[in-house]
């Protein structure tokens, strides 16, 4: 068995991020597998990343098409089997879409584009992606997106609370929650979500760009780290 | 048969609307003082080959529920435009 976790970045129609995806997982000690929207082959990966973009140029809504493709057939099957799953950004909207992961995104509260840094403050442990993360820990990773404030019907976000469903809420430096650190309006600060096993993970903040500390913060770094961990002890299991 | 449809989404009510808001401010501009509560949806018309209404209505709303509209955020309604 190899010590080197195979990570999957699927390229969509309008995927923009799917190669900073790979360098990230390469960058970070991984093996970055490139995968097609239309196939339904995983090449044996151990995880998949949904990247950030603009599949199908967000006709309908955004993510819709991306969620109904070929490949996410099979990716709902391997999520169902309990392998790691990660969204980021256009991938979180997908995993909505397509009814893994609650609630919705729609267009930011002050209806601008936002790209910036942020930090986030993580909630649980019990995810793919911060297993070795403390609840209560910030991290900061940069946004770029205009429709990202998550939502959800008062049922969703009850279950989602009470479930504690929530992985990344927007907050300040020191994990301290203000209007002034949700820069989309989200309900709750809510920046990610978890489906109720934890191998299935969805965020706006692009953690694949935060891992290069010549270009930027870090704090993406953890994530990827813990991903990695998933992914081998699916692999071996 | 063939069956024209038109589904209608709506964004549900309370929704952050940013096309309804832009087009209601540019409303007063025009004269127009006396209008609120504007809100965009979507319209979609397709063509439904099938054995009959019913059936072709039940697959409308089948992809209304599962494509068309996202039951998180949007509300739709399915109208008959003709059969022939």
């Amino acid at each position: 068995m190899s010590d080197i976790p195979r990570v999957g970045v699927v390229t969509f129609p309008g995927s923009l991020d799917d190669r900073d995806a790979l360098h990230a997982i390469d960058a970070m000690g991984g093996e970055g597998v490139a995968l097609w929207h239309a196939e339904h082959d995983l090449r044996g990966v151990d995880a998949v990343v949904l990247p950030g973009g603009f599949s199908y140029g967000d006709y309908l809504r955004c993510g819709a098409i991306a969620a109904r493709a070929p490949l996410m057939a099979t990716i709902r099957a391997f999520a169902d089997r309990g392998a790691p799953v990660l969204g980021i950004c256009n991938g979180f909207q997908i995993l909505c879409e397509a009814g893994l992961l609650p609630g919705a995104l729609i267009r930011n509260e002050s209806l601008r584009f936002v790209c910036d840094n942020v930090w986030l403050r993580v909630e649980t442990s019990q995810t793919c992606v911060t297993a070795g993360l403390v609840p209560g820990e910030t991290i900061e990773v940069p946004i770029k997106h205009g429709e990202g404030q998550w939502v959800a019907t008062p049922e969703q976000l009850e279950r989602v609370e009470g479930d504690g469903l929530v992985v990344f809420r927007y907050a300040g430096p020191d994990g301290g929650l203000d209007d002034a650190f949700n820069p989309n309006g989200a309900t709750n600060h809510i920046a990610g979500v978890r489906n109720v096993a934890g191998n299935v993970v969805g965020l706006m903040p692009h953690p694949e760009h935060a891992v290069d500390p010549d270009v930027g913060p870090t704090g993406g770094q953890s994530l990827f780290a813990s991903l990695f961990e998933a992914a081998l002890a699916g692999a071996s299991a | 048969m063939t069956f024209t449809f038109e589904v209608l989404v709506s964004l549900k009510p309370g929704l952050l609307d940013p096309q309804g808001k832009a087009v209601e401010g540019s409303l007063p501009a025009m004269g127009w003082t006396n209008v609120s509560s504007v809100r965009i949806g979507k319209h979609i018309k397709l063509v439904v080959q099938a054995d009959d209404e019913p059936t072709a209505r039940a697959q409308v709303r089948d992809m209304a529920t599962r494509i068309l509209s996202n039951p998180v955020i949007e509300d739709f309604e399915v109208l008959e435009v003709s059969a022939t």
